[in-house]
């Protein structure tokens, strides 16, 4: 056991200090680039996972955060005259924004379940995008927002995003672990299981589902604050993009919903896979083709995800066909392979 | 202004025809297989090309070229769920269908795009232009025909599901899957087939979709997104719900348009919202859809 924590603690200083080299092996503001969208991906798939992936309430709306954690800085930083770097201080205000959003949206959309709660999620998402579109004098309209300049030299420029994208990700994923680890987490992954026999068990579905939406939300909308800061502009279809949710949804799903690592290795192959494919098929119907192709693969062929697959073909080829469980009689004498995290699905 | 009103309450009401066309095939999809197919909107509009290509090349009549469109369409449906949906089982059942028919609604609308581009089309015919003028209203025939249409799809939908040994299974599978298969019937079947007759029923809807609005591949977003709303107010699985919603719902949006055209389409959205806080079910729906 102490083996397994140093190995996985020496795999975390490598890749700490592999994310902190990064940009100075690859100096290239073409790869710093795509460096900085994967990651914000990876901290928004994170966030969308701590509620979507535990609870099993697919959210085809978190465009609805990101977007308006975008609009808050932009409006803010516009309204405030707030210029250079500190606009940097607004994030939080991005976050809080994205929280209080929640509240009245999850109020709607947790009362129902399955396919109703995520056709309502499209309808917010819609009303959220046009009413970006005809709130003129609050979001620019079809010209949205522009984020004020920030007095950093273009060489530098990518490489300091490269790192707060960085701080987020690591956020995000922290925040996920601790989720995962807690009490609360286990609530959530019982209402995935069976939300009504949850209930009747004693936890508060609602208030446990509205936390990890607001929690969910806040970071999304952070987020979304440091993508519109870099991009330096938000536009209503760019802010609240539909295919951006359904991108959350499909490298969740890559790497395997519910799971830790799962949506960053997810994020990671398909942000940039994405990215370079809509900048060399310029026309961009190929690559669309191209993108569903890859879907289906997914779906069909591993169906649950390449970390839970990967896991499975890795044990399997460790036992050789030999039973995971042990026999009930040896049970008892043998620990419990222990992996910090309690699972629901054991439940006899 | 009081006739202005009603104006916009018969518009709304031929529109909310249209409508029914296209969202009758997604109720029905979601009632016999419990998916929700997102593809179609892009199936719409792939009907929509096909009835632009037998009206633009070979100068066929748009109602008539159903007859060829329909049986295609039908066949698409068919190899979709055959290809695709049939697979799909477990927990994540839901979400897993939704992404594969997102997926397959990228494939069919990268390659409408390959083919046709980005320019918008629209179907032309004698009697998309002209209109009637009846008890102080102007209506146009395309409308007019395409609500006799979805009236007509609607009533032949309902004897294929009440008048027929198909149709017997088909309810029996949608009332619970289990007890269908356990007393013989053939529940894959039922499935590729409602699946099929949910998609040729967009052949109907893409036409008329097609003479009543310009299109291009891009078009079936937003009109997925409404679909959704209209058989979620509906009721989910209910097919005379997809037509009540679809005409309140127009309807409503047509209203709005008279005070504001660009907040028509959020009211649209918020009316979705309203009706769910008061009646999770919708107006017809059946089964709760706050059960798991």
């Amino acid at each position: 056991m102490s083996g397994q924590r140093a190995a996985s603690g020496a795999a975390l200083i490598i890749l700490v200090v592999a994310a902190a080299g990064f940009p100075v092996i690859f100096s290239s503001p073409v790869v710093t680039n795509y460096a900085v969208y994967a990651l914000i991906f990876v901290a928004v798939v994170s966030a969308w996972n701590v509620f979507s992936g535990f609870s099993g309430y697919i959210s085809l709306g978190h465009a609805v955060f990101f977007g308006s954690g975008a609009y808050t800085v932009g409006i803010a930083a516009k309204d405030w005259h707030i210029t250079g770097t500190g606009v940097f201080a607004l994030l939080p205000l991005a976050a809080v924004v994205g929280a209080l959003i929640a509240v009245p949206f999850g109020l709607i959309a947790l009362r129902v379940r399955r396919h109703t709660f995520i056709v309502i999620t499209i309808a917010v998402f819609f009303i959220f995008q046009l009413m970006a579109y005809n709130l003129n004098s609050f979001t620019g309209g079809t010209i949205g927002m522009s984020a004020p300049f920030l007095p950093w030299s273009p060489t530098t420029f990518n490489d300091r995003f490269y790192y707060i994208a960085v701080a987020c990700a690591a956020g995000a994923v922290v925040m996920s672990v601790l989720v995962r680890r807690s009490r609360f987490g286990l609530q959530l992954r019982a209402i995935r299981d069976d939300e009504d026999r949850a209930r009747g068990l004693g936890v508060r579905t609602m208030r446990v589902k509205m936390t990890a939406f607001m929690l969910s939300a806040a970071v999304a909308g952070l987020v979304g604050g440091v993508w519109f800061l870099y991009l330096t502009q938000v536009l209503p279809n760019s802010g609240y993009d539909p295919l951006f949710d359904l991108s959350l949804v499909l490298m969740a799903f890559l790497g395997g919903l519910g799971t830790i690592s799962g949506p960053v290795i997810g994020a990671l192959i398909i942000e940039p896979g994405q990215l370079y494919l809509t900048i060399k098929y310029t026309n961009g119907y190929l690559s669309e083709i191209l993108l569903g192709a890859l879907f289906l693969l997914i779906v069909l062929f591993v169906p649950r995800g390449l970390v839970p697959t990967t896991g499975e073909w890795i044990r399997r080829a460790r036992t050789r066909g030999r039973p995971v469980v042990p026999p009930a009689s040896q049970r008892a004498a043998v620990p419990q392979p222990g992996n910090g995290a309690p699972t629901t699905e054991a439940r006899t | 202004m009081a006739h202005q009103i009603y104006q916009a309450i018969a518009d709304g009401i031929l529109v909310g025809g249209v409508y029914a066309l296209m969202a009758v095939g997604l109720t029905l999809i979601f009632g016999v297989l419990d998916i929700i197919n997102i593809a179609q909107g892009v199936l719409v509009i792939l009907g929509a090309y096909l009835s632009y290509e037998l009206s633009a090349r070979l100068h066929l009549d748009l109602f008539l070229g159903l007859v060829l469109t329909v049986p295609a369409m039908f066949v698409i449906g068919v190899a979709i769920q055959w290809a695709f949906i049939r697979r799909l089982r477990g927990r994540e059942r839901t979400s897993m269908t939704l992404l594969v028919s997102y997926a397959v609604a990228l494939i069919i609308e990268g390659i409408l795009y390959e083919i046709y581009g980005p320019n918008v089309k629209q179907l032309s015919a004698s009697y998309v232009q002209s209109s009637v003028h009846l008890l102080g209203f102007y209506l146009s025939d395309i409308y007019l025909y395409g609500f006799a249409l979805a009236i007509a799809v609607i009533v032949a939908i309902y004897a294929l599901l009440y008048r027929t040994r198909f149709g017997r299974s088909v309810r029996a599978t949608m009332q619970d899957e289990t007890a269908a298969r356990l007393i013989g019937i053939d529940v894959n079947r039922v499935a590729a087939i409602t699946f099929g007759v949910g998609v040729a029923v967009t052949a109907a809807g893409g036409m008329m979709f097609g003479a009543t609005n310009s299109f291009n591949p891009n078009s079936g977003y937003d009109l997925i997104s409404r679909l959704l709303a209209i058989i979620i107010l509906g009721g989910l699985g209910s097919i005379g719900g997809a037509l009540a919603a679809s005409v309140f719902m127009l309807t409503v949006e047509s209203l709005v348009t008279i005070w504001s055209p660009e907040w028509a389409i959020v009211v649209f959205y918020a009316a979705l919202v309203v009706v769910l806080v008061i009646r999770p079910t919708g107006f017809f729906g059946r089964q709760p859809v706050r059960a798991q």
